[in-house]
């Protein structure tokens, strides 16, 4: 089994015919995704490379049974795209945009919140989620990955994600699902929601977490482990050695005061009963020795 | 982001937030013709992107021209915690009945905005919320419903604000428009304060401004003409990356956010220190490369350079070929040290073939690049 995405997930692509949303829906098709359909206001009729192009998520939905959307357009645009695919019914949307206003973002999970509490958001600002061998929504590099299980990986960095999907391949480690939460302020799905998932997944046994400075994601995630988990979780946190009151990259990567740094965080999660590794190679290596352990 | 209290208070001014007037001065020349014109007593305060100006001697108060020529003295061109001073802001002196703390921001865990408001104002709002927690009143705020009567009244209560109360849903009604049309990721007002006239006035202003949200807000241009960066991070922006100068003595390039972070981090595990932060971002073909190594190779405290590039949709053919050709047109200083794994690294790999020297040097793994790298620094300053 995987988590949030299997073989019967039928994605239709929002912004199809834009030049990111066509190169990576295509190969996301050729990874062997079931990308049924895609969605661009005015560009109804025509198609990409075979793929029926709609003008509205609900008429794509109708005509092809899709039941995940991954969202491909500019910032401006997104939110709308976000609220139109969950007004359609679709029950899980992926977004990788970047560079979404925090308001229109947090105005975004209110929405979900009040009025489509069944819908799941992954992202926005994620490299998507992979299920190897099964369903690749997203920007991920599928040959990086491997089927078959044991580990499940989330992630809030894009390159780190495919940095852990790479070593444990090559380790010949597999894996069950790989969720980048994206590192913006207001992600649609935490690091709670995707622990809960691989504890509940009989296929998942074991679990790698990559976090970052910022926020508090991973402290509640430790507090979810300490309290929830019997499999057992690797965690790296990047930026030790980040400035306060600077921003690395994602929106979210911001030391603030006191609060978000990486250290705290690491001490939270090895509280917790996680095995915290002190950087990427390392959190591959903890992984496969775990992994060796189970059988 | 981070706007100086002028611009603060410039941005206050557009969404009706009540602020103190006054004018900016860069000389002593300027600063004696705005405290003229203002009237004195004027309070001279230095405008940089630090906490606690006052503390450390950036706020002072002139009652007449000679108190003001011996105070813009002392803060024109001081140092403050690491920043020149270059710019004075004046404004009367204000007789104060009452300090108070406001903010709005976003409440991360909890997916709401969070409006707190104490009675506490005009100290460090850290240390009341470490020995006096209760006096910090902290609503939070449903995007899709906005600021309600009823939250203000809640804050109101809670923070037990007495004084100027009646102004109080007038003035958190602007900030929040503040907040919230002006895309800001944090509003501060401390001291928001009572003046004697029993009008409530923004003393201070800490604004941070949401850069995703710059496509809606023209306005901002002149905000951004006027912010003082590390030359270096100015020159990386207008080159399209994104830099932060730190330190050290190695200089990093990497490709995302959180592989530069823990570039950082490696390179410290192992007995470096980094220069700088810097994020390729999702391409890096040789006209980035190439920007990215301008920026770093003139950086006079870079000993060595680390590529770390891990190739997930970008492939490492392509880098290494960025790489090849930026070295074409960059003079290198000092040693780079070049990791590259991932999509393509064996392609990668065989092009950089043509580079290597004992200037270019490849490793395979992050960690065993970090050491060389962090060594061939060491023999550098040697």
């Amino acid at each position: 089994m995987s988590i949030f995405v299997d073989e019967t997930t039928r994605v239709v692509v929002q912004g199809l015919t834009g030049r990111q949303g066509r190169f990576h829906g295509l190969r996301n098709r050729d990874y062997g995704t079931k990308v049924v359909a895609g969605v661009t206001p005015g560009k109804g009729g025509t198609d990409v490379e075979g793929i029926p192009v709609f003008d509205t998520v609900k008429e794509a939905a109708a005509a092809t049974g899709a039941n995940a959307s991954f969202v491909v357009v500019p910032p401006q645009f997104a939110p709308e795209a976000i609220l139109e695919a969950a007004a359609a019914g679709i029950p899980l949307i992926v977004c990788i945009t970047e560079f979404i206003p925090a308001k229109d973002e947090a105005m975004v999970a209110a929405l979900l919140r009040r009025n489509y509490p069944g819908t799941r958001l992954i992202g926005p600002n994620c490299p998507g989620i992979i299920s190897p061998g099964r369903c690749n929504i997203g920007i991920t590099a599928g040959e990086i990955a491997r089927p078959g299980g044991p580990v499940g990986i989330v992630s809030r960095s894009g390159t780190l994600t495919y940095q852990a999907l790479f070593e444990l391949s090559q380790q010949g480690v597999g894996q069950t699902t790989c969720v980048g939460i994206g590192g913006d302020p207001v992600p649609g799905t935490t690091f709670v929601d995707c622990l809960a998932a691989f504890e509940a997944d009989p296929e998942t046994r074991a679990v790698l977490l990559i976090g970052e400075i910022g926020g508090e994601e991973e402290e509640r995630a430790a507090a979810f482990i300490a309290e929830h988990m019997t499999k057992p979780v690797v965690a790296y946190i990047a930026g030790v050695t980040a400035p306060p009151g600077r921003r690395m990259g994602h929106a979210g990567a911001i030391v603030s005061g006191s609060s978000g740094t990486a250290r705290a965080k690491m001490e939270a999660l090895a509280a917790a009963g996680v095995i915290v590794a002190q950087n990427p190679t390392e959190a591959g290596q903890r992984v496969v020795e775990v992994v060796a352990r189970l059988s | 982001m981070d706007l100086k209290e002028y611009q603060g208070k410039d941005f206050f001014r557009r969404y009706g937030v009540p602020t103190s007037e006054g004018r900016l001065a860069r000389s002593l020349e300027e600063a004696d013709e705005a405290a003229r014109a203002l009237g004195f007593p004027v309070v001279v305060k230095a405008q940089v992107l630090v906490g606690g100006r006052g503390k450390a001697g950036g706020v002072r108060l002139a009652s007449d021209a000679a108190e003001l020529a011996d105070a813009a003295r002392a803060i024109l061109g001081m140092d403050l915690k690491g920043h020149t001073v270059n710019e004075v802001w004046i404004e009367p002196a204000s007789q104060i009945r009452h300090e108070y703390y406001v903010s709005l921001t976003l409440d991360r865990a909890a997916r709401l905005y969070l409006l707190m408001v104490s009675s506490k104002g005009g100290v460090d709002i850290e240390e009341v919320a470490r020995t006096d927690p209760g006096a910090i009143a902290r609503v939070h705020i449903d995007p899709i419903d906005g600021l309600s009567g009823d939250v203000i009244a809640q804050a109101i209560e809670q923070a037990g604000i007495g004084e100027g109360r009646e102004h109080m849903p007038e003035v958190l009604g602007a900030l929040y428009r503040a907040f919230t049309e002006g895309d800001a990721d944090l509003v501060e007002v401390n001291p928001l304060v009572v003046r004697d006239d029993g009008q409530l006035v923004a003393l201070d202003a800490k604004v941070t401004l949401d850069d995703s949200a710059a496509f809606r807000h023209p306005e901002w241009q002149a905000y951004r003409a006027d912010e003082e960066l590390d030359s270096r991070e100015a020159i990386a922006r207008a080159r399209g990356l994104n830099y932060i100068g730190l330190d050290g003595s190695i200089g990093i390039i990497a490709n995302g956010a959180g592989l530069a972070m823990a570039t950082l981090d490696v390179v410290q595990q192992v007995g470096g220190r980094a220069a700088n932060f810097l994020d390729l971002g999702g391409g890096a073909g040789a006209e980035t490369m190439t920007a990215a190594l301008d920026v770093i190779a003139g950086d006079p405290k870079v000993q060595a350079l680390f590529v770390n590039i891990f190739g997930g949709i970008t492939r490492c053919d392509d880098v290494a070929r960025g790489i090849v050709a930026a070295l074409d047109s960059v003079e290198l200083r000092c040693p780079m040290v070049v990791r590259l794994d991932g999509t393509n690294a064996r392609e990668g790999h065989e092009i950089l073939k043509g580079v290597v020297s004992d200037r270019v040097i490849v490793e395979t793994t992050m960690v065993t690049a970090a050491q060389r790298a962090v060594e061939e620094a060491r023999r550098a300053s040697a």
